[in-house]
């Protein structure tokens, strides 16, 4: 995997992750570039589409577009899968999630992903493996103002629950 | 003290933290960017702090700002101090700052490589965890470098969750340092079968991925990874597997038919879609690989299809669009088992899906054949007609143009049903590709005799026809179609049924509103069509003597008496309208015909014949020309095709022409005839000049971008005011047959031949007669549908010149033949071997250019082979790094300055090397390793960019001085001390005399007399190094500082104080940044004018070319944009942003540096130390 990015239903920056080495510069157009193609894409469509040379698969949650962009030879049902994998993973940990956790407790976010995948590459297929590995990550993590076990305000907001579907690979 | 610490923490309380700032932001919608700046600027504050944890909340704060799209590259060295916190709170929060903001540009950089290590040594998991992530995305070839033997050991770490991370950042490490990957790969194929599932999987990945950019070195791991397919369960490694297979099997077709056997049984068993499809696909990759060599693949194929089938029938739209995909490469080998799915493909044509609807076009577009065809097309012309959206639209109409077209018309049987879908196309509204349509029907009636008379009553029916002269047709360009229709009317006449009433047509009013270059089609073929006329005439009374009186007696002759005067008449009363017309092909083609018609009118009037003169003027027939018609052509005697007309350009000449131009020319040597370029570039000028004058001259007419343009929307054409009386016209036009019919009469074509052949004994005489028609025996298969009519070329051979249809196998080609193949042979070698040359010097240049520091030009890829094709240059001694040769080999102390001692190293090291590589050849077959073999050529002399700075009895300091482009005008001293003596040195501290320009950053609240204490001590014998960020003023001079190292000398026998004193030498090099640039950017910095300009000459060198690029790379922070031959231009920065830029020449025994730089100061102080470099060459 290339890179994944989250962003909102008003094209809105949640998440980025970069697993190949690109300037600031290029990272800001290609997300630019994808955001609005995506955006644009009819809820009825397909979740892949061909972008440069690369293939970009998304999905979306609620108010969220997840999006990956993959190598020509790489499968994208699979990739749907570890969105879908990311996303289950999100609800475990936050109780079920939306976007305002993601939004105000980001770096648990990338915590929990940096534990699935490194460098592109699935790295714990097991669920419970990763969340065993966050909470006790979290255990050593001593009492901090930004980073304490999440607590948001939630009776402020509406929230949109995410919704769990289509699986193109059994769960192991 | 406990008072600080409440008040310290009490100042935290009223920090924002994360959340805070979020909930800010969302609060301050409207002037966001505002708050956010003014966020800034407290982190800024938070970060001045000592607390790390208020720092750590900084940092945090600003990942956030970062992923808003907030530059924080500002902060990286505060990021590299949370990171190196020893709590996991904090050191998480820098590693994940640093993982999202760190790349290959950051400098600081190269300040964690300590860090990390005592991190990825830690007893604790997660730091190690914490450390390894971080490091999978930032790290730098450098890192890698330094780092692989770290994360090697951690391969085997007993933990499960550290061998997984480390496994799969070894595919990273991989990347950037290739060289890993030989002593890496026993311990990882270890790895494929360990006990944990997680690490086995992470082996697996990073195997799959190795082998998919160099697929042969892993070839032998095949039966272990066939072994693991046929045991493992676990679905995500099942795909990395099979992927890989499908890597492995093109180079061992026998691996593909152990593989279709499991394959098959998986695609039967498995539940999950994505392994379904990665098995189907590997499939289609292994039989494509094998096309020839399995006998029985068919099954398989059916297989795939029948599973693919299932995935297009879907009701998910993601497995419909990939089952598509998948099956449009089964059909590149496979039509036919695909054919049979046509059912399906065109229901996907009714998908909501867009992506998908193109997908199901592309499938069709190969699944055509003879026998479908029609049915097709019918199928898509319906949804021509629901399409929604002009995008889809004419996308399915190029793609039913393609369809038909392909293969020069291969599956099209019948032209009159092709042309009449043409004309039904014309129907569009909206469409944008009239041209396409007109290019179609030319092509089909030049080409086809068979379909000429057919062809021009259609396409008289079409100019008569209304609609296309609409204001709207004209506006979208389907009037184009006309130009096709009134030049087939025309040049085709003779089967024209009227041609009067084409003529009238062609001659209405209305035709002034079109394009002119479809006006000028009209004017031409009117005289055509008036020639028709006359001529019938003339041949109805073939007495032109009596012709008026006698004219009745000819009743059923086509030609009314008169025809042609009254032909004339029309035409010299409408043609004057076009003789004014604006469009100037238009009126020059009028008056000329205009002029022709008077005259002939002229001539019959006192009973001259003037048919025959008059149709000499358009006889001739069209041939149409094969592609390859030129090579008939034979070369007229004493002309030789390969000989130069002008003296050639030496290759590096024109490559280095752009560059050359901006330098001032000092070598006569090197340069090319200086009058040639000096006229170029006078063309050139006087050109624009000349533009210039004809741009500013109202009187001259400025000519037009393109004729396209002009007629499509030329404000004039569309301004005049006609009169457009729109009736509600129906869509059909009249007369016209529909395409429809097409379908029935062919089928009983077919029927009436299939028939035939039954009783052909009976009807060969019937079947004689009927011209064109190949006489076929034909049942169902594809193949022996015979056309009804044929199209006239094939794209391989051409009919010799007025010959009308070659004959397939004509004597005279016969002879000719071989002859001119005899006369051709040497010249063709010529020429090949030119070419091959040319490849030649492309590849090198090629490969030359794409490892942007010169280390190691060319020979990297001719000798060893990089298993991976990394598109990061690998050179180990690149310029950026210090001492490239020691950092794996002693990790510990591994900054030993003493430079006879390290070339001593060197010595060992390059004969140990050779050892190592006699050791290698003898293994085997590689593993697979970037290890690039070292040169054959002229190995780099070791450089080192470590100068002494001071000695005495205790210590020796040796330092380097490197720009930093990230921290703003900064330079970072890298200070090596090495006690030399028996003492332990302890209490360092460096003491500096600032300058006006020069100031050493000190920690906060530190006085600018005071010291900075160096964070180590030195027992005997060992060696360290600190570093010590300046920031400067101008970098515009070389400059000096004075300054004392003091430290505390201690032994058994007791203490004392020392003092070293040093100068402190900056030099402008230092300044620089190696920094890489394109050679079009590079290009453009030189035409920009900004930069001044001088140049230096060294005699006496006898260092190869490279090494002098080379040195000028490492010594003064130089990158190669462009090398060719002995010539090369060069680039780099400095931390204040100014360009400089190198023109390098070699000559014999000398080099000469033209130097081009922003400012004239800077040019003069580099000049000088580039002479220095050079002198010592």
């Amino acid at each position: 995997m290339q890179f994944m990015l989250l962003f909102s239903r008003q094209g809105k920056l949640r998440l980025q992750k970069w697993y190949v080495p690109l300037s600031d510069k290029e990272k800001k157009k290609i997300t630019r570039e994808l955001v609005q193609t995506v955006l644009a894409r009819k809820p009825k469509m397909c979740s892949f589409l061909e972008w440069r040379d690369l293939k970009i698969v998304y999905k979306r949650y609620a108010s969220l577009y997840f999006c990956c962009a993959i190598e020509d030879q790489d499968n994208e049902l699979i990739t749907l899968e570890i969105i879908h994998r990311y996303v289950e993973l999100l609800d475990k940990y936050f109780g079920s999630v939306c976007e305002l956790d993601i939004i105000f407790n980001f770096e648990k976010a990338y915590f929990i992903l940096d534990e699935f995948l490194l460098g592109g590459e699935v790295q714990e297929t097991s669920k419970k493996n990763v969340l065993k590995a966050i909470e006790q990550a979290d255990l050593l993590q001593e009492l901090f103002p930004c980073l304490k076990r999440p607590c948001v305000a939630r009776e402020l907001y509406v929230r949109g629950r995410c919704q769990v579907s289509t699986h193109y690979c059994e769960r192991t | 003290m406990a008072l600080k610490m409440v008040k310290g923490s009490i100042d935290r309380m009223f920090d924002k933290n994360l959340q805070d700032l979020v909930r800010g932001i969302r609060n301050h919608k409207e002037d966001e960017a505002k708050y956010i700046s003014q966020c800034i600027d407290e982190i800024k504050q938070e970060l001045r702090q000592d607390s790390l944890a208020v720092k750590a909340n900084a940092v945090c704060k600003l990942t956030y700002l970062q992923m808003l799209g907030y530059d924080i590259s500002w902060a990286a060295f505060n990021i590299i101090e949370v990171m190196s916190a020893s709590k996991f709170t904090f050191k998480r929060v820098g590693y994940l700052a640093a993982s999202q903001c760190f790349h290959e540009g950051t400098d600081v950089i190269m300040l964690t490589t300590n860090q990390i290590r005592k991190d990825l040594s830690s007893p604790s998991q997660y730091d190690t965890g914490v450390a390894l992530t971080g490091l999978s995305c930032f790290v730098t070839p450098d890192l890698a470098r330094d780092l692989a033997n770290d994360i090697m050991t951690l391969m085997s770490h007993t933990k499960p969750y550290i061998r997984k991370k480390a496994v799969l950042i070894m595919y990273k490490v991989f990347l950037k340092y290739p060289e890993s990957l030989r002593p890496a790969f026993p311990r990882l194929k270890e790895k494929l079968e360990d006990p944990d599932p997680g690490v086995q999987s992470a082996a697996v990945n990073v195997i799959c991925e190795l082998a998919r950019r160099n697929p042969k070195n892993y070839l032998s791991l095949a039966p272990l990874f066939f072994k693991l397919m046929t045991s493992s369960t676990n679905n995500w490694v099942l795909i990395k597997i099979i992927k890989l297979f499908g890597a492995l099997t093109p180079l061992e077709p026998r691996l593909g038919k152990k593989l279709i056997e499991p394959l098959t049984n998986l695609i039967h068993s498995t539940s999950a879609m994505s392994l379904l499809y990665e098995c189907v696909n590997t499939v289609i990759a292994v039989l494509i690989s094998l096309s020839s060599g399995m006998p029985n693949h068919s099954a398989s194929i059916q297989l795939c299809v029948q599973k693919l089938r299932i995935l297009i029938e879907d009701s998910d739209q993601n497995l419909k669009y990939l089952g598509l995909l998948a099956m449009s490469k089964i059909l590149r080998t496979h039509p036919k088992s695909v054919q049979a799915h046509k059912d399906l493909v065109l229901q996907c044509l009714d998908d909501k899906d867009e992506s998908i609807r193109l997908r199901a076009l592309d499938l069709l577009y190969g699944m055509v054949s003879k026998k479908n065809l029609m049915e097709i097309v019918k199928q898509l012309l319906q949804h021509v007609d629901k399409a929604e959206g002009t995008a889809y639209r004419d996308e399915l109409l190029t793609k039913i143009i393609a369809i038909c077209s392909q293969g020069n018309y291969q599956h099209v049987t019948n032209f009159q049903w092709y042309i009449s879908i043409l004309v039904e196309l014309t129907r569009l509204e909206g469409t944008r590709h009239g041209h396409l349509i007109a290019a179609q029907m030319l092509d089909v009636a030049i080409r086809v005799k068979a379909i000429r008379a057919f062809a021009v009553a259609q396409m008289a029916a079409l100019l008569d026809s209304a609609p296309l002269l609409a204001s709207g047709a004209r506006r979208n360009g389907i009037c184009e179609v006309l130009y096709a229709a009134a030049w087939i009317c025309g040049e085709f006449s003779e089967h024209l049924q009227e041609p009067q009433q084409t003529l009238a047509a062609m001659l209405r009013p209305r035709v002034s509103a079109l394009p002119g270059h479809i006006q000028a089609v009209y004017v031409q073929n009117a005289l055509k069509l008036y020639t028709a006329v006359l001529q019938r005439q003339e041949q109805a009374a073939p007495d032109p003597q009596d012709a008026p009186p006698d004219a009745d007696a000819d009743a059923d002759a086509a030609d009314a008496p008169g025809a042609a005067q009254e032909a004339a008449q029309l035409l010299l009363e409408r043609l004057p309208q076009f003789v004014q017309s604006a469009d100037l092909e238009v009126q020059e083609r009028a008056s000329c015909v205009l002029q022709l018609v008077r005259q002939a009118q002229k001539l019959q009037a006192r009973g001259v014949p003037v048919a025959a003169e008059l149709s000499a003027l358009f006889a001739g027939e069209l041939n149409p020309v094969a592609p390859k018609a030129q090579k008939k052509v034979p070369v007229p005697e004493g002309l030789d095709l390969d000989a130069w007309i002008n003296e050639p350009p030496s290759d590096s000449e024109a490559e280095d022409e752009r560059p050359r131009a901006m330098f001032q020319e000092d070598e006569p040597r090197h340069a090319r005839p200086k009058a040639q370029e000096a006229d170029d570039e006078e063309l050139a000028r006087r050109r624009e000049a000349r533009r210039q004058e004809q741009a500013n001259n109202p009187f001259y007419i400025k000519s037009c971008p393109s004729p396209q343009k002009l007629y499509q929307d030329a404000p004039g054409v569309d301004h005049i005011p006609v009169v457009c009386i729109d009736l509600s016209v129906p869509l059909r036009v009249p007369g016209l047959p529909a395409s429809e019919q097409y379908v029935k009469l062919e089928e009983e074509r077919r029927h009436r031949q299939r028939a035939e052949k039954g009783g052909r004994k009976h009807r060969k005489k019937d079947k004689a007669g009927r011209g064109g028609r190949r006489g076929g025996s034909l049942p169902d298969s594809d193949e022996d549908i015979a056309p009804a009519q044929r199209v006239d070329i094939v794209t391989e051979e051409m009919p010799e010149r007025h010959r009308p249809v070659a004959p397939p196998k004509s004597p005279k080609k016969e002879a000719a033949a071989p002859k001119e193949r005899k006369s051709k042979k040497p010249k063709k070698e010529k020429g090949r071997g030119r070419d091959r040359d040319r490849d030649r010097k492309a590849q090198a240049l090629d490969l030359w250019l794409c490892s942007t520091p010169p280390a190691e030009p060319a020979e990297s890829t001719a000798l060893g082979t990089p298993s991976l094709d990394t598109e990061v240059p690998t050179a180990p001694q690149q310029p950026s790094e210090p001492c490239p040769d020691e950092g794996d080999r002693e990790p510990e102390a591994h900054k030993k300055p003493h430079k006879r001692k390290k070339q001593r190293q060197e010595k060992e090291r390059s004969g140990r090397d050779k050892k190592s590589r006699k050791k290698r050849a003898e293994d085997g077959p590689p593993l697979g390793t970037g290890a690039l073999e070292e040169a054959e050529e002229e190995p780099l002399p070791p450089m080192s960019s470590y100068a002494l700075l001071a000695e005495n009895d205790f210590v020796r300091m040796t330092y380097e001085v490197r720009g930093s482009l990230q921290g703003g005008s900064q330079v970072t001293v890298s200070l090596v001390l090495e006690n030399l003596s028996s003492h332990v040195l302890k209490s360092l501290e460096l003491g500096v005399l600032d300058s006006l320009n020069a100031r050493l950053a000190r920690p906060p609240g530190a006085s600018a007399h005071d010291g900075v204490p160096v964070p180590f001590q030195l027992p005997p014998g060992v060696s360290n190094e600190a570093q010590f960020v300046f920031s400067i003023q101008s970098v515009l001079t070389a400059q000096k500082l004075k300054g004392t190292l003091s430290f505390i000398a201690k032994n058994d026998e007791g203490s004392t104080h020392e003092k070293l004193d040093f100068k402190l030498a900056f030099t402008c090099s230092s300044y620089l940044v190696t920094t890489p640039c394109y050679s079009d950017a590079f290009a453009k910095l030189l035409e920009s004018g900004d930069l001044t300009g001088s140049c230096v000459k060294v005699d006496g060198i006898t260092m190869t070319f490279r090494n002098v690029l080379a040195k000028i790379c490492f010594h003064h922070r130089f990158s190669v944009v462009e090398r060719v031959g002995s010539c090369a231009s060069m680039y780099s920065r400095s931390i204040q942003g100014h360009h400089v830029c190198l023109l390098v020449k070699q000559a014999e025994q000398s080099v000469s540096v033209d130097v081009k730089c922003a400012d004239a100061t800077l040019l003069g102080s580099l000049l000088d130390e580039l002479r220095a470099t050079l002198s010592a060459c």
